[in-house]
């Protein structure tokens, strides 16, 4: 376990070094997000309607922006080597790195989807569900993202097959995370989506990291 | 204490090397050699537990190695020709636990705060090396351990296999310079 948290702590650090690209997603976020407004136009009762959506594809997009470097920095550099002979199981390194790309990107993401929404005329209540539905929704991104990344591992192109990959694996998430928001805009109830998005996370929290970590040793082979 | 028996190598869908069969004692050293592309770095990454072998059987004390590839990862310090270091990171965040001690094994203590980005090519080679020395691995898989060190360092390096082979440590090796180590088996590879 202490290998583990090794890892995440490692990852942590070398993102704080490298500040610049740890901020890329988050700016990617607030960016596009604020593009809504400009091509949509400003009506507060559209963009209240449509945020939710907005908050969503723009979180999803922006969280997929770091994963081509999740493993293909230490794939490059003969790190990865190193953290297979570490001792630890493959599925365990996977996940550590699934960690570190949620604390680095999904967390952030968070945190900058409140103003967001807020910014795009979405109430107070339905805020909260929001950022309710993005805790297992960032996480299952992450999962599903550390997945992606380390199947298109050693891959020519394997930036541009990633969105392909990831982005339909990503489509239940997107639609309970919204039909939540969208649930508690109307003050219908909004737990049934949240439960779902709970259940995928439970499933792909020992799945993916398995998933993750066959393919990273066909990787390094 | 190792024991390969008649491994195969195949990539893409050529035989690289195989059948192929060697033991190796405790404190032995073997020196790789072979023209590029002769299969060396394959089979010492298959020796780390990383390549695929098509056939045969690697052995560590009597069992299958490749049973459980996690575990045998802990008996083995591998050197590959890349050398694993973020040039984000200082030296000593770049080993992690007891780094002081492998940097003082290389001669590299004075850089121990310094970011890897300023590291010659051979300092960087020498933190890579840094990294056997705290391992405690028994096994020692390295892929031209001296390429761009200077004279002291492949000194300082002799120092090292020495230490480790009278601990009881192996050494396997592929390299195409001369390496400071006595009494080596040579296995060549065509």
């Amino acid at each position: 376990m202490t290998g583990f948290f090794a890892i995440v702590g490692r990852d942590l650090r070398l993102s704080l070094r490298h500040g610049a690209d740890t901020l890329a997603a988050l700016l990617f976020f607030v960016i596009t997000a604020a593009l809504f407004p400009l091509a949509i136009g400003p009506a507060p009762e559209t963009l209240g309607r449509m945020a939710p959506g907005i908050v969503w594809v723009c979180a999803l997009l922006a969280a997929l922006l770091p994963l081509d470097r999740l493993f293909g920095a230490d794939f490059e550099d003969g790190s990865l080597d190193q953290l297979l002979l570490s001792g630890q199981p493959a599925a365990l390194v996977a996940l550590a790195k699934a960690v570190s790309h949620w604390l680095t990107t999904g967390l952030p993401l968070m945190v900058a989807a409140g103003p967001v929404a807020g910014m795009l005329n979405l109430s107070a209540d339905a805020i909260i569900v929001l950022l309710a539905g993005l805790l297992p929704g960032t996480a299952l991104l992450s999962l599903f993202g550390a997945t992606g990344a380390a199947l298109v591992l050693g891959a020519r192109r394997g930036g541009v097959l990633l969105p392909l990959l990831v982005l339909p694996l990503c489509a239940p998430v997107l639609i309970f995370g919204v039909a939540a928001v969208d649930a508690a805009a109307s003050e219908q109830t909004y737990a049934a989506p949240l439960l779902l998005l709970s259940a995928l996370l439970a499933a792909a929290l020992p799945l993916c990291p398995l998933a993750a970590g066959a393919a990273l040793r066909g990787a390094a082979e | 204490m190792l024991e390969v028996d008649k491994i195969v190598a195949v990539r893409g869908e050529r035989v690289v090397f195989g059948p192929l069969s060697f033991r190796l004692a405790a404190g032995g050293a073997l020196v790789l050699v072979g023209p590029n592309g002769s299969g060396k770095s394959t089979l010492l990454r298959i020796l780390a537990g990383l390549g695929r072998i098509e056939a045969g059987m690697v052995a560590w004390g009597g069992a299958d190695a490749m049973a459980d590839r996690a575990g045998h990862g802990t008996r083995v310090a591998y050197l590959g020709h890349l050398d694993a270091v973020k040039p984000g990171l200082t030296a000593t965040e770049n080993l992690g636990a007891n780094a002081a001690l492998g940097l003082a094994a290389v001669g590299l203590g004075h850089l121990a705060h310094q970011p890897v980005r300023f590291f010659s090519a051979g300092q960087k080679r020498r933190l890579a090396l840094a990294r056997l020395a705290i391992l405690n691995a028994p096994l020692w898989l390295l892929d031209e351990p001296t390429l761009g060190l200077d004279a002291a360092s492949v000194a300082r390096f002799g120092v090292m296999l020495a230490g480790h082979r009278a601990a009881g440590g192996l050494v396997i090796a592929a390299t195409h310079l001369p390496l400071p180590l006595h009494d080596v088996a040579e296995l060549r590879l065509a």
